[in-house]
């Protein structure tokens, strides 16, 4: 091999032709919008049933900084957070790799004047604004159901769409590594248990102490810890250690799909 | 019976090829989630003292129904996407048309495999519970019929509209708006008591409900306390699977038949 | 060979392309002109699709020289693509939108204003024969409908250049030759066609010149009429022979033409006249099947060339 001879522009992260794939997501889900509407209920169950279900059964745990708040509260950010992970990953994952393999959506696309940096910029971009939307809804349903308890609050929606950033970037690098639907149960075996383990449904304290170190290496525990500390109104160091780490895992994803792609697409 | 158990020896060879897939999917994500909601959640449940779940640990409490309702989940996928296929994607089910099989042996051949899937699943699940020492009778052994029986409620139906289908669009909307609203509020993760009063009888209507509370009388031998109730969930379930088996073989013979 | 970066529309010189150990294009040479109809004609694995998306700015060049327009593919992609259409071998429609939209939306991504989007998709409903079809998914579409849609796409941006690879691979007859009617109207407004195939007669129907491809390399370049002038003769007489009759032959044929080819299932004789020559086979006593005479195509020129016919 000579060199690797860049087709696409020199421009790392795109252009602003980006906007033409959330145009064309606009234009896919004119027709399927009640999937887009759908994916605003799965948290919110998840909150009328864990949290205000279930929720009487527990009572209050310790939130951050250690006080005793009520189970509700506790886990609404988390379930905010995981929901932002989940839509991204499913967004950068499955509905990517159908376009990137099967529908070559993307192989019609670089026949214009679009690079491959434009194309993971805008199926990114288009994650960020689905997420955004639910972010809204779910943050608007805690202030009606009595959890807006500080003006924290507000920095919640950036911070959710930081932790779809980050998932949705590296969740679509790993799909330019995957041949056939059946390695993304591998990613499966990723989300879930970071879903049920990262401090989302009960404080750390329940673990012994090596595997809570364990835990506040994953991502998600930093995002769920994150969006619960503006939540709650209880915000220090940490917070901006939760978001320097997402951001810095969003950054290096996008840098390895963006080569990713170009390999796979531009051979 | 013959061209029954061919479709069935047809799945199983293909379930062979994903076998490693399902792995996580069927039998591991349903034990973590016993374990993060059973003990990780459980711990403060037990600690906060609260009387309803009647002296039984959260653990146990939650087992029996999260054995039915994996079940359930399980046979809802199992009725959407492998039908949808065979009928319209890879079109295996025209293909076994075309030789000496009867629409009804396709129909019912995929039923009695979702009915083994699920078994496996159960039994797997069962054995997890009987480890954790989240068991209390013998009876456990009836959980696992039972949970089969609970998840062929839905996945006769849900098979049955799959036929009809197309597209998988609005399959979205049945695991949206159907398959994790009854997994959240029948019974599973807490007592029906808890919801208000207004939305009790309702939990009547899910037959997921009728299949926690039947696992769970099972598991934790308690069945004998409310004999109707147990009988009417029987009564409940077998009359779903029986009439929408019919339904099932009867659009799955619509489908074949218009190609 | 003529031509220059200056007044060819694609200009290669020594173009290569290899992945990995691979050489799938081994240092061509080839110009196309403004306006002309130029081809690229050989077997599946000769090497044209690669040179194809080399042209398209979509696969890397090698080695070699590379130019479209003047303008550089490795520096200056997007700009070349921006005047350029490209109908791919596999249809890639998008299959989440509808006829019309697909074409819409295609304009979009060259940037152009949503209005003008419409009115031009508009216009190539027409030119494709869709306009029917214009609110219809994608997937039940025919292959030919499929294939006119792709074509339509490729000319939203009004391309001076359209690239085909393998444009009717796959159709039947009367689709294929809807689509030739339509490709040859888009010569015919000056817009400049690079296509490949492997059918002799779609390279003979719409092709000024074409170059032969076989095993990465270009092995002849010509009109369809020189390349059969200079590889074949006029006329071909093709004898069949019942089983087991070709193998006993043994040199009885020598000598009827000007050349004799020996195919699994029948003999070619090359000759300018190709009714003496089965007078003469019979003459000798040979008693074929069946007895073809017809004027030569260029799949004569190719199984000149390479010793091999092409669609195999």
């Amino acid at each position: 091999m000579t060199l690797p001879l860049r087709v696409a522009p020199p421009l790392m992260f795109g252009s602003l032709r980006a906007f033409r794939l959330i145009e064309r997501n606009l234009y896919v889900y004119r027709h399927g919008w009640i999937v887009i509407v759908s994916g605003f209920f799965e948290p919110l169950f998840y909150l009328l049933s864990i949290g205000f279900g279930l929720g009487q059964l527990v009572g209050t745990v310790p939130g951050p900084g250690g006080t005793e708040i009520p189970y509700q509260l506790f886990i609404a950010p988390a379930l905010l957070a995981s929901s932002s992970m989940n839509g991204a990953v499913t967004e950068a994952t499955l509905n990517f790799f159908f376009k990137l393999k099967y529908q070559k959506t993307f192989e019609s696309i670089l026949s214009t004047p679009l690079s491959t940096a434009d194309i993971a910029l805008g199926e990114l971009g288009w994650a960020l604004i689905r997420g955004a939307l639910y972010t809204g809804g779910f943050l608007v349903v805690m202030v009606a159901l009595g959890l807006g308890v500080s003006a924290w609050l507000l920095l919640t929606l950036p911070a959710a769409l930081l932790i779809s950033f980050a998932f949705g970037a590296v969740g679509m690098a790993a799909t330019s590594f995957m041949r056939t639907w059946q390695d993304f149960d591998l990613i499966q075996l990723v989300v879930l248990p970071m879903f049920l383990f990262s401090g989302t449904f009960y404080p750390l304290d329940a673990y012994p102490e090596p595997v809570r170190l364990l835990v506040q290496l994953t991502p998600l525990y930093h995002g769920v810890d994150l969006v619960r500390s503006l939540a709650v109104g209880v915000v220090g160091p940490s917070t901006v250690v939760h978001a320097a780490y997402l951001t810095v895992m969003g950054v290096l994803g996008l840098l390895i799909v963006s080569r990713r792609l170009d390999k796979l697409l531009l051979r | 019976m013959a061209g029954l158990s061919r479709v069935v020896e047809h799945r199983a060879v293909q379930y062979r090829r994903t076998f490693r897939s399902s792995v996580f999917t069927s039998f591991l994500s349903p034990v973590l989630f016993l374990t993060a909601m059973g003990l990780g959640l459980g711990g403060y449940v037990d600690a906060s003292g609260d009387a309803v779940l009647g002296g039984l640990s959260y653990l146990e409490f939650l087992a029996p129904g999260l054995l039915a309702a994996t079940v359930m989940q399980s046979a809802a996928f199992e009725a959407t996407f492998p039908i949808i296929g065979g009928l319209n994607w890879q079109r295996t089910f025209h293909a076994m048309y075309a030789t000496p099989l009867s629409p009804s042996d396709i129909a019912l051949g995929n039923l009695v495999w979702m009915a083994i899937r699920m078994a496996m699943i159960a039994s797997v699940f069962s054995a997890v519970i009987i480890v954790l020492g989240a068991a209390h009778s013998p009876l456990v052994v009836l959980g696992i019929p039972v949970a089969v029986l609970t998840g062929m409620a839905f996945a006769a139906p849900i098979t049955a509209f799959s036929a009809t289908q197309r597209t998988p669009n609005r399959f979205n909307v049945i695991f949206r708006f159907g398959i994790t609203p009854l997994f959240l509020f029948s019974g599973t993760f807490f007592p029906i008591e808890s919801l208000p009063d207004v939305l009790q009888p309702i939990a009547w209507l899910s037959p997921l409900w009728h299949g926690v509370d039947l696992t769970r009388g099972l598991v934790l031998g308690t069945v004998g306390q409310q004999p109707a109730q147990m009988v009417a969930h029987v009564v409940v379930l077998v009359a779903i699977v029986v009439v929408s088996t019919w339904a099932t073989v009867r659009m799955i013979e619509r489908r074949l038949i218009r190609g | 060979m003529p031509g220059s970066p200056e007044s060819s529309l694609i200009h290669a010189r020594g173009l290569t392309k290899r992945f990995g150990s691979f050489t799938a294009v081994d240092g061509v040479d080839f110009d196309v002109a403004p306006g002309e109809a130029f081809g690229f004609l050989g077997p599946n694995g000769a090497g044209k699709t690669s040179t194809m998306r080399m042209i398209g700015c979509v696969s890397p060049v090698t080695d070699g020289t590379l130019t479209v327009r003047g303008l550089d593919p490795r520096t200056d992609g997007p700009e070349i693509r921006a005047r350029l259409g490209v109908v791919p071998q596999q249809d890639t429609l998008d299959t989440e939108l509808t006829v019309r939209e697909n074409l819409v939306l295609y304009g979009r991504y060259f940037g152009l204003p949503r209005a003008e989007c419409g009115r031009r998709a508009d216009e190539l409903l027409g030119f494709a024969q869709l306009t029917e079809r214009q609110n219809d998914e994608v997937e039940p579409l025919s292959g030919g409908m499929k294939r006119r849609l792709t074509i339509a796409r490729a000319l939203i941006n009004q391309p001076d250049l359209l690239l085909l690879d393998e444009p009717t691979t796959g159709l039947d007859p009367q689709a294929r030759h809807l689509l030739w009617d339509r490709l040859y109207r888009l010569k015919q407004r000056g817009v400049t066609l690079v296509l490949t195939t492997h059918y002799m007669d779609e390279a003979e129907q719409l092709c000024d010149r074409l170059v032969v491809m076989d095993k990465a390399k270009i092995v002849a370049e010509g009109s369809p009429r020189q390349l059969i002038d200079r590889y074949s003769t006029r006329e071909v007489t093709e004898l069949r022979f019942g089983p087991g009759v070709q193998e006993r032959l043994d040199g009885q044929l020598d000598g009827l033409a000007d050349r004799i080819e020996h195919l699994a299932d029948r003999v070619l004789l090359y000759a300018d006249d190709g009714e003496a020559v089965a007078v003469a086979a019979h003459e000798r006593g040979l008693n074929p099947e069946t007895v073809l005479v017809r004027r030569s195509t260029l799949e004569d020129v190719f199984l000149r060339l390479t010793g091999r016919s092409l669609v195999e």
